[in-house]
């Protein structure tokens, strides 16, 4: 006895759980989607490289909350000497007030969900839809 | 053995430290009182197996075939081709572990080639050196070494340590079941000619007068009628017991040990009885004068060879359909192998109680069954009168043998009945019963005297349990259904815990089965004297135990 | 010696994506040539290990059954642990493939003076190997976020309740902690248990030290600061690698590729070791047949032709004897 159904039945769900990234871009894919955050530039240059941003604005905001809520301290100083609030409402916002297309860009291409909204604000952008109810 | 026999505290002292080296070089030794003799030359032979000489383990020069090498990789390649189970076992084990302390003979013994992973691996060794890539590039590294003939040495003297009692595959989290691994490895062996005589002789036996132990038509006649004389001077019942009777309905084959050995002869008296009672249509076969296989310890050809002649003589007699004996391994051979090999038993008719009406649907392909499931259905369909108080004078426990537990299920029904025929019943501790069951120590063919040493280790675990019960509640019948355990288990019972005696279930069926107008027995099957009744007694005793 | 050996070849595979990604720069061979070739060995490689598995027959139905058997009508059947039926089976398998059935039993055996032996439960191995197995299947399930757009809800869901306790930033996952608490367990269970350490082989300890490897420079580039990657390069790279139209991005860093090629060696390493368990599980006889062996005829295709000894050998051997014995005879 060889059960040669079941096992081909086996090795076709196999192929179809490996594969399922490449048939469900297929099916319903937007794979020609590259996240294309706008900048909208209020200011002249940000507070750190593009580069550096990319990567680790995440871990810079971090710092920022626990600065300001437990330390009561504002103000951060730029690689550059410049200095900055450090509010991501006032400060970050103000030169990318355009959430949607902005953070959400890569947050969602990422499946990132980050829970500063749950705190902050949302942008004038999204807030308008919110207001409305 | 006699006089360097170890004593039970000294054998009981086991070290379970593991050696320095590697597995891999820790050369087999062949200790007194630890393995088996070869195969005779002329039982071999007579079977047809291949390479038959006389030849001994402790031999230096084992006088092997000159290709033998070559042998044994073909025969590996032929199984890995035919057996699914073979081919995913050597592949999938991740070492784990958990199988390690679960094996008889490791704990009885320490030996960490004992552990089933390790037997296992003995022969995976091989088949990783010559059948897979990595083994083949990488030799050691991969857990791979040349097949040699120290490493042959090493299989024989390991694969005739296993009881292919499956204890281990019930842990397994793939079902890795050494029981298959030591058949596939015995079966290579014998390709070389290095079998064990305890299995060979009785195969060979069996082949020719159709029982193990050799005995010839007219000396199986003499058995039963033994029995059947015996049964009238200890009941007063006239009992018929019919031997290839054609057009009985039914063939009751059992174990030869049942009509040659004790304490299974008295099993046997317990059957006949029974059937006298109920007045079955049935009859013996001296032809199938045996409901053991061990051809099942040996090859699966052998096994089938030995298996053909049930249903020859089932259809040569013309009965209807098969009941089987207590035992065990016999068991695994009907429940699992006899219909694949040997059947469709397209001439038989489903199993049905012609007392009961019982049919019994979950044996309609094979058409044969238990005596125990035959029994439990006449019990709770209060066709038997019991006085389960003719018992009284044992306090028992049971003993799951291996095959019937984990090779076929049969849990409950010999339980049931014990219960309808004895007062005075305790499970052993629940890790040494059912699923769990420990072997006797002696199956599978290694039962031998030369063997007692290692016996009794292995037998240690099943032992140790049987005095906790007799410790606790006073146990003093250990009750099995299986004949390599009575055969088996008086002597290791003597050993470590010599208050205990062994005994069948249907021994206990055939004390308190109360005769058509029969009211009381001077002594049990035995011939023991039952204390003289108090006047008062004599009535409740004939009333049946209500289960 | 296994543990060496092993460790060794991690930290060597380790040294070969740094310097072949980094110091070399050789992006296009670490992060297409390289998975692609991994990934067809695991899918064929895999495929073929069960193929030659499945062209081996089951001759015999070899139920290992571990509850009572259905028989009589009123004993009660154990419907799971010695199955009857098809759908019985699955239940079984389910049990083990989903739970670890069989390891769930384990016990552990001590033999104390008198001497008395005694079995204690022993749960550990079934619950870091039941650990390590979700927490695996969980981190492979969240990675789809990387090959796939949209990201479906699915993997957002068990993100989510993988982040549950959200605590840190980015959340730690509880999986990222419990596969490395789980590699640990294994780990030293291997080392400090003598039998285990016993029946080891280099083979034993490879896949920890890789999957281990594995994880770590996962970690390191999720919540580590200085090893953080950039996941919009990352997601480029995959998305393009399953749409078969590769391209190496600006950005990716050695970490990284060092992560990517550990995971190609495990992939190519899976079909030609005892990880095969993953596909062998499902077909090991004495789990997947039911046990109803008398009811329903099992066929062995190459059920031999045997020499057999017949009722006339035997008569014609014994027949003066049978006769004298007044045995019923077919020939006088």
């Amino acid at each position: 006895m060889y059960d040669g159904g079941k096992i081909i039945f086996g090795i076709v769900v196999f192929l179809a759980l490996v594969t399922f990234p490449i048939w469900f871009n297929v099916a319903v894919g937007k794979t020609d989607f590259a996240p294309d955050p706008k900048i909208v530039t209020v200011g002249e240059q940000c507070m750190a490289s593009g580069e550096y941003m990319k990567r680790k604005h995440m871990d810079m905001l971090d710092v920022w909350r626990d600065r300001v809520v437990r330390d009561g301290q504002r103000t951060f100083i730029a690689p550059d000497g410049k200095e900055y609030e450090m509010s991501l409402s006032n400060t970050c916002m103000k030169c990318h007030p355009n959430k949607t297309e902005f953070c959400d860009q890569c947050h969602n291409y990422l499946a990132v969900t980050p829970y500063c909204w749950e705190c902050h604000i949302e942008p004038k952008e999204t807030t308008e839809v919110a207001n409305g109810n | 053995m006699a006089d360097d026999k170890k004593k039970p505290e000294e054998l009981a002292n086991i070290s379970y430290r593991l050696p320095e080296k590697s597995w891999m070089d820790t050369p087999v030794d062949f200790r007194k009182g630890t393995y088996n003799y070869g195969a005779v030359a002329e039982k071999a032979k007579y079977l047809g197996l291949p390479h038959a000489r006389k030849w001994q383990p402790m031999d230096a020069d084992w006088q092997l075939p000159e290709n033998w090498k070559e042998i044994i990789l073909e025969g590996m390649r032929e199984r890995l081709d035919k057996f699914r189970s073979f081919r995913i076992f050597m592949d999938i084990c991740v070492r784990c572990g958990a199988c390690a302390d679960k094996c008889h003979y490791f704990i009885g013994s320490g030996d960490p080639k004992n552990m089933p992973v390790l037997r296992a691996e003995l022969l995976r060794s091989v088949y990783r050196k010559d059948f897979t890539a990595a083994g083949k590039i990488m030799g050691k590294i991969a857990g791979a070494r040349e097949l040699t003939v120290d490493v042959l040495k090493e299989w024989f003297y390991y694969f005739f340590q296993c009881t292919e009692c499956r204890r281990c595959s019930v842990f397994c989290p793939y079902g890795i079941d050494t029981a298959e691994i030591t058949m596939m490895a015995r079966e290579l062996l014998n390709l070389v000619g290095l079998n064990i005589d305890w299995i060979v002789t009785p195969a060979a036996n069996c082949f020719r007068t159709g029982n193990h132990l050799g005995i010839q038509p007219h000396g199986f006649k003499d058995s039963i009628e033994f029995a059947v004389d015996e049964l009238a001077e200890l009941t007063g019942a006239k009992v018929e017991a019919p031997i290839n009777k054609k057009g009985a309905e039914i063939l009751f084959v059992a174990p030869s040990a049942d009509y040659f050995a004790s304490p299974h002869y008295y099993t046997l008296l317990g059957y006949l009885l029974l059937f006298h009672e109920i007045g079955l249509d049935y009859t013996w076969s001296s032809f199938a004068s045996e409901g053991g296989n061990f051809g099942l310890f040996h090859s699966n050809q052998v096994m089938k060879r030995l298996n053909a002649k049930i249903y020859m003589e089932a259809k040569r007699l013309g009965v209807k359909w098969v009941l089987g004996g207590e035992c065990g391994h016999m068991w695994r051979v009907l429940h699992q192998y006899m219909d694949t090999m040997n059947g469709p038993a397209d001439f038989l008719e489903v199993p049905k109680s012609p007392i009961t009406g019982t049919v019994f649907e979950h044996a309609k392909s094979t058409k044969m069954i238990h005596i125990m499931e035959f029994t439990s259905d006449l019990i709770k369909n209060n066709k038997l009168k019991l006085d389960p108080s003719r018992n009284d004078h044992w306090n028992v426990t049971f003993h799951d043998s291996c095959n019937p537990a984990r090779a076929m299920g049969l849990l409950e029904e010999p339980r049931y009945v014990i219960k309808a025929c004895c007062n005075n019943f305790h499970e052993m501790p629940e890790n040494t019963i059912r699923e769990q069951t420990f072997c006797c120590g002696s199956g599978s063919g290694l039962g031998t005297d030369e063997n007692l040493e290692m016996r009794l280790r292995g037998g240690f675990p099943r032992a140790n349990a049987v005095k906790y019960n007799h410790d606790v509640y006073g146990t003093n019948l250990l009750l099995c259904i299986c004949a390599i355990d009575k055969a088996t288990l008086p002597p290791l019972m003597e050993y470590w815990v010599p208050e205990v005696d062994v005994g069948g279930i249907h021994e206990m069926v055939g004390n308190a089965l109360v005769l058509k107008g029969e009211t009381r027995r001077a002594t049990d099957l035995r011939g023991t004297p039952y204390p003289e009744p108090e006047p008062a007694q004599s009535e409740g005793k004939e009333v049946a135990k209500d289960v | 010696m296994g543990i060496i050996i092993s460790l060794v070849a991690v930290i060597a595979l380790t040294l070969v994506a740094w310097i072949g990604a980094g110091t070399l720069g050789l992006h296009y061979l670490f992060g297409v040539i390289i998975p692609y070739l991994a990934l067809a060995a695991f899918v064929f490689g895999l495929i073929y290990r069960v193929v030659k598995w499945a062209k081996a027959p089951v001759p015999f139905k070899i139920t290992t059954t571990c509850g009572q058997q259905k028989s009589l009508p009123w004993i009660r059947h154990n419907k799971l642990e010695s199955p009857f039926t098809g759908w019985q089976v699955f239940g079984r398998m389910l049990l083990e493939i989903l739970f670890f059935r069989s390891l769930f039993r384990n016990t552990k055996m001590a033999l104390k003076k008198g001497p008395r032996l005694v079995y204690g439960s022993e749960k550990y191995l079934w619950l870091a190997g039941l650990a390590f197995h979700y927490s695996f299947l969980v981190i492979v399930l969240r990675h789809l976020r990387f090959f796939i757009e949209p990201i479906p809800g699915f993997v957002m869901a068990i993100q989510n309740l993988d982040g549950f306790f959200q605590v840190g930033l980015p959340i730690i996952y509880i999986t990222d902690g419990v596969i490395l608490a789980a590699l640990v367990f294994l780990f030293f269970r291997r080392v400090i248990n003598p039998k285990v350490r016993y029946i080891s082989l280099a083979a034993d300890y490879f896949p920890l030290f890789l999957i281990g490897a594995i994880a770590l420079t996962g970690i390191l580039m999720r919540y580590f600061e200085a090893f953080k990657a950039e996941l919009i390069a990352v997601k480029e790279l995959a998305i393009g690698l399953v749409g078969f139209s590769p391209v190496v991005p600006e950005g990716l860093d050695v970490i990284f590729f060092i992560h990517l090629f550990l995971v190609s060696v495990l992939l190519m390493y899976f079909p030609m070791s005892k990880l095969v368990h993953m596909g062998g599980v499902f077909l090991s006889p004495t789990r997947n047949l039911a046990n109803n062996n008398r009811n329903r005829r099992h066929v062995n295709p190459w059920n031999p032709d045997v020499k057999v000894h017949t009722y006339e050998e035997y008569e014609d051997e014994f027949r003066e004897l049978m006769k004298a014995a007044d045995m019923p005879l077919e020939k006088e």
